[in-house]
Order: structure tokens, then sequence, then C-alpha cells
């Protein structure tokens, strides 16, 4: 039973399960699918500083602080516990890419080359991490959703603002992986 | 903060996530009590297994993704959506109600400009952390404990967002 739970799960194993987070929120206690929230909720409770846009009735919101810290958890069993002895099957193409830049170790899931306490110090580190969160948190707000409230939350109800925002993410993405990255991974 | 205070707010709402701020959404007429966020908890911990154990919290992942080098976080998001699909309309159908017997009410979205230029940086973002939202807390869970610097920048930048929302197009 352990060695089935250890494998990684499928596509179309974890797909499905993924989407089914909406009807059991809903279901739940009426809540809309969706993270980037938290951030804001975060600021509403610790830094408000006045600032209208985090002046609310943050504990009316509280379920998705709950709901954060329970992925930090499950990533904990998940880390430990339900641990992949094998590393992770990735596209051979990447790596022959990636080697290039000097990335060589697959083993886990965020690469310990590019993302540790010493990297952050260096100009490459600083963009991966500091200004990588930095643009998922102001992204996120002004654009109202990340992948789950607006690509699985909002698609799935089919609102069409959150069509253009995935496919905002997406472009963004692509841009950024394809010409962006190859000359931050030389730094 | 009483519901006449939100009524009252001046800003321009452009942000569907926070429920209670969302004049078109019912407000929910019942408190829920300290316990049943319990559940919330509990679901926070099965998604947390689900981004690990599916690797779609892997900073390899996403680079493949983009470089259409694999076609497995298609393969994640394109089923989620589509389960989210067939639920969604099964609860429309069917008239399912929560567990305390509301109507479930789902948030109607307004188009404005930020969904172009918020999700292209956004996209920006995710590309070089790996990582949208949800997947940061369970990278951090992993262990990969340097993470919570992205999560701190990632409150940084929501708070940036907040203190120069007035100024930005929307």
């Amino acid at each position: 039973m352990m060695d089935i739970l250890k494998q990684p799960l499928p596509w179309y194993i974890a797909g499905p399960l993924i989407g089914l987070m909406v009807p059991v929120l809903l279901i739940m206690g009426n809540k809309s699918f969706g993270l980037s929230s938290s951030l804001r909720h975060i600021c509403a409770v610790y830094i408000p500083a006045k600032i209208p846009f985090f002046e609310y009735d943050w504990k009316k919101e509280s379920w998705n602080l709950f709901f954060a810290g329970g992925i930090v958890i499950g990533g904990y069993i998940a880390g430990t516990l339900l641990l992949n002895s094998q590393p992770v099957q990735l596209s051979p193409k990447l790596i022959s890419d990636l080697s290039r830049y000097g990335v060589t170790d697959y083993q886990s899931l965020v690469p310990k080359q590019l993302f540790n306490w010493k990297a952050l110090l260096s100009i490459r580190g600083g963009i991966l991490m500091i200004l990588g969160g930095f643009l998922v948190g102001f992204g996120t707000r002004y654009a109202g959703g990340c992948t789950s409230g607006h690509a699985i939350m909002g698609l799935s109800n089919l609102q069409f603002p959150s069509l253009v925002a995935t496919i905002c993410f997406m472009a963004g993405g692509f841009i950024t992986a394809n010409f962006i990255l190859p000359y931050i991974l030389k730094l | 903060m009483n519901e006449t205070d939100i009524f009252q707010r001046k800003e321009i709402n452009t942000d569907f996530e926070v429920g209670s701020l969302d004049t078109t959404f019912i407000p929910q007429r019942k408190q829920e009590s300290w316990w049943s966020y319990i559940k919330y908890i509990v679901a926070g911990i099965l998604f947390g297994i689900i981004l690990v154990k599916s690797e779609v919290i892997s900073w390899f992942r996403i680079q493949e993704m983009f470089r259409l080098q694999s076609f497995h976080m298609y393969g994640v998001i394109g089923s989620a959506i589509l389960t989210g699909v067939i639920s969604i309309q099964i609860i429309k159908r069917l008239g399912i109600k929560t567990i305390d017997g509301e109507r479930i009410v789902l948030p109607q979205k307004k188009f404005h400009k930020g969904q172009v230029y918020g999700g292209l940086l956004f996209g920006f973002g995710w590309v070089l952390t790996g990582a949208c939202p949800g997947p940061i807390f369970a990278q951090i869970g992993t262990g990969a404990l340097v993470i919570i610097v992205t999560l701190v920048s990632a409150i940084a930048g929501t708070w940036v967002y907040g203190l120069v929302r007035e100024r930005l197009p929307h």
C-alpha cells in the first residue's frame, strides 16, 4: 500500500483530484477555490497600513489561511512519509538544455543548485527567488487570481475574465521560459 | 466592519476572490465556528499531497511545460478544469447545497485590464519561481525552507499592489 502511495501520480489521476477541490470547497461552505487571496489576507492581518485594499474583515476569509496551512502540512507529509525515492522523470531535452547552465541535480522538486540560502545573495538567485516571488504576488493580485483561482475555479465556472487571465499567464510563461530565463540562468 | 461599511467602500472591486467584499455575492448568513475550519485544513492537506505527488510543484515540470517538452502539466491542468466544469454543472443542475444547507453561490467576475497586465506579470514570476501561490506553500512543506523568502516576497508584491492599485490601469 505504502509503495503505491509513494509512486508519483500520473496526470490523469492528479488532474481530476485537483479539479474535485472546486466542488469540495463549494459544498464544504460556499468557498471558491483559489490561493493567491491568502497573500492578501496575510497583508490584511499583519500589515494593513491603512491601505483601503487591505481594510476588510479578514476573519470572514480566514478559511483560506487554514487551507493554505493545510497545504504546508500536506507538502510535509508528501515530502517525508510519501517521498518517492526515484528522481522525477524529466524530458531528456530539458536535462540537456539545463546542463548548459550548470543545473545537473534533478533529485528534488525545488532545484537545490538554484534555490538555496547562499544563492539568495547572488544576482541569479535574487532574481529567481526574490523578484520571482514579488511578481507572483503582485501579478496574481493585479489579475485577481492565480492558477487555482482563475485557471481552475474561474474556467470551471466558464468565466470569460478567467480565460483572458489564463491566456496571459501562459503567454507570460512562454516568453519568460524561452526568451528571458536562459539569460538569467547564465548569470 | 459591518455589512454597510462594505457596501460603502469607494474603491471598485476588481478582485473577486474575497467573497465577503463582493457585493454581487450573497453574504454568508451563518458565521462558521472555529472548529469548522478543521475541514479546510484537511482539504488543504489532501491538496498539498496531490500537488507534491503529481510533481506540479517541481520547478523542472514548469520549465518542461513552457518549453513544450512534456504533456504532464497540460494533462493535469486540462483534466482539472474538465472535472471542475462537470462538477459545477452537476451542482447547478441538481441544485446541490452546502453541508449546512446553504444555496451554492458562484462569484461572477468582471473583465478589467489587470487580468492582462497582472496575468503577464504572474506568468513571468511563475517561470522564475517554478511555483504559483498554492505550490509555494507545498514547496515550503517539503522542506525547501528557502522558499519562505519567495513567500515573503510574494506577500510584499501583494502589499505593493495594494499600495499602488489606484494608479494602475484596470
